[in-house]
């Protein structure tokens, strides 16, 4: 399906208002997030895992941002759902796309989000005994932390 | 991951590896000579470019945006001003749009030009002296990298890319110096071909190594020559243009097969492509400015409005995005880096099983990973 198409799909079945434009951007209740996933690949036809990052709102809670693609018809899609405050669970978009595998690892190493049934959920970028989330808005640049060795 | 097994062995490569072109560890498991798990420790590189980003205004961070990829500094620093223009509506003069595009082509080859080289002395003497064909591709990198230094007085990262704009215009007898140079590079790429492509080693090295199917490469979401080595003819520079893209003719060429001959084929054919985008935009370049910005009185003085955009360009190793959210001052609130190598190292436990040890190497270099942009 098309841009157009997409987006009054993806209104009616999740119920929400999807603004015109592009990208086409979908929020969602943090319970329909894997649906929301395999939505967008299986009616939408967003095959294309592109990135899967999220963002600290502070005291509003973390939101996690995807964006896949429909690279035949042109169609990008920015999935998005808010964890709410304190909240530090989501689901997991690895059972729907396999490129979720290394993007929740980092999302989990940057923010300390833990996905829901990922295989292999463990630090991609930093040392296993690294402290802290960077990511966070209360993780301060000049935080300290104990030599390497 | 199942690390058991009566016959089987555990196997480091890296950190130090001659292959892995940087920093980068796999731990192989092997049953005799074939692989049967991969499992990839990254970030050895890793800055947090995203929480440096959220610390630099929109003046400061092109310049270090260039630090991600380094091979390819300009493609970064590209993305990266794209998504402030997008938020803050910036017009670009069509004069720095084409001066952009000549800049983002002359990378492609010489990062081409650097995968080229590093991948065949990887694979080997089986190459006819393995070094062979790496010096004769540092060789003609050198001379784009000469282009560079001319443009903007640095060889490796360059911030040439301002919001609003560029921050250089071509010195005097560049342009001509520029086709000199295409011109060479175009007629060496046959050479390189011949010695390669005549060569039954190679074949035999490349050929149904390391096949990503069309569905797998979408599925890890792998982009650029790996992408189109698998079948799917998508490049952002024709499905989205940026930039003016839209007004030069050239071709994207796609190979079916997704095995590392295919992503070669496909790089080859790119050189010739980014060459004749080159040669059109010099014949056309507009007068004109090169900016909209007025100089700056202050590192802090371009602000823009409250909002987000993802831009993306087409670099050398695929869609590299910028994923910038603004809350109205002159810093991102978030900025989030796609980097297109860490997508497509993200393929290798996937496809390298089933591998013998000799193949990783191959199958590494075809995937052309700068670690820069790996761990950002």
């Amino acid at each position: 399906m098309n841009a157009e198409q997409a987006r009054v799909a993806l209104a009616s079945t999740f119920g929400v208002e999807i603004a015109a434009g592009v990208p086409v951007v979908v929020t969602v209740a943090r319970e329909r997030w894997e649906q929301l996933g395999r939505y967008a690949k299986e009616t939408v036809g967003c095959r294309f895992f592109n990135f899967l990052t999220a963002v600290d709102w502070k005291e509003q809670g973390l939101e996690v941002v995807a964006r896949v693609d429909n690279l035949d018809e042109n169609v990008a899609l920015m999935l998005k759902t808010r964890l709410g405050p304190g909240v530090t669970n989501c689901a997991s978009l690895t059972p729907v796309y396999r490129g979720a595998i290394w993007m929740e690892r980092e999302c989990f190493d940057m923010f300390g989000i833990h996905f829901d049934n990922h295989p292999d959920l463990r630090r991609i970028l930093l040392d296993d005994n690294w402290e802290g989330h960077p990511l966070l808005k209360s993780y301060a640049v000049d935080t300290p932390h104990p030599p390497y060795r | 991951m199942d690390w058991s097994g009566p016959e089987r062995l555990q196997m480091n490569m890296g950190p130090q590896h001659p292959s892995a072109h940087g920093v980068f560890r796999a731990i192989v498991t092997l049953e005799g000579e074939t692989v049967v798990a991969v499992d990839a420790v990254i970030g050895y590189l890793h800055r947090c470019h995203e929480k440096l980003s959220e610390t630099l205004t929109y003046a400061q961070y092109p310049s270090i945006a260039s630090k991600t990829d380094y091979v390819a500094a300009m493609t970064s620093e590209f993305a990266y001003v794209l998504a402030a223009e997008q938020i803050g509506k910036f017009e670009v003069p069509k004069r720095a749009q084409y001066l952009r595009v000549i800049v983002a082509e002359l990378q492609r080859i010489a990062s081409h030009l650097l995968w080229l080289g590093t991948w065949c002395m990887d694979m080997g003497g089986a190459l006819g002296g393995g070094a062979t064909i790496f010096l004769y591709c540092i060789r003609e990198r050198e001379d784009i990298l000469d282009l560079f230094e001319a443009l903007v007085g640095a060889r490796l990262l360059y911030g040439f890319f301002q919001v609003g704009g560029t921050r250089y215009d071509l010195p005097d007898g560049w342009i001509d110096k520029c086709r000199a140079t295409v011109d060479t590079i175009d007629a060496r790429i046959d050479e390189y071909e011949q010695m390669l492509e005549d060569n039954a080693f190679f074949l035999a090295r490349t050929q149904s190594v390391g096949t990503v199917s069309r569905d797998l490469a979408q599925d890890v979401g792998i982009a650029g020559p790996l992408l189109r080595g698998s079948g799917v003819n998508y490049d952002i520079r024709k499905n989205a243009p940026y930039s003016s893209y839209e007004d030069f003719d050239f071709t994207v060429p796609v190979e079916t097969a997704g095995d590392c001959y295919a992503r070669y084929r496909v790089r080859m054919a790119e050189f010739r492509q980014a060459i004749a985008i080159i040669r059109q935009a010099l014949d056309t370049l507009p007068a004109g400015p090169i900016s909209s910005r007025p100089a700056l009185k202050s590192v802090a003085q371009i602000r823009i409005p409250k909002g987000e955009a993802y831009a993306r360009v087409e670099g050398p190793r695929g869609e590299v995005g910028s994923y910038i959210i603004s809350d109205g001052s002159a810093k991102p609130y978030r900025m989030k880096w796609r980097g297109a190598s860490f997508s497509n190292l993200a393929i290798l436990p996937h496809i390298i099983p089933g591998h013998k040890v000799a193949d990783v190497v191959a199958i590494m270099g075809s995937v052309d990973p700068v670690f820069g942009e790996v761990d950002r």
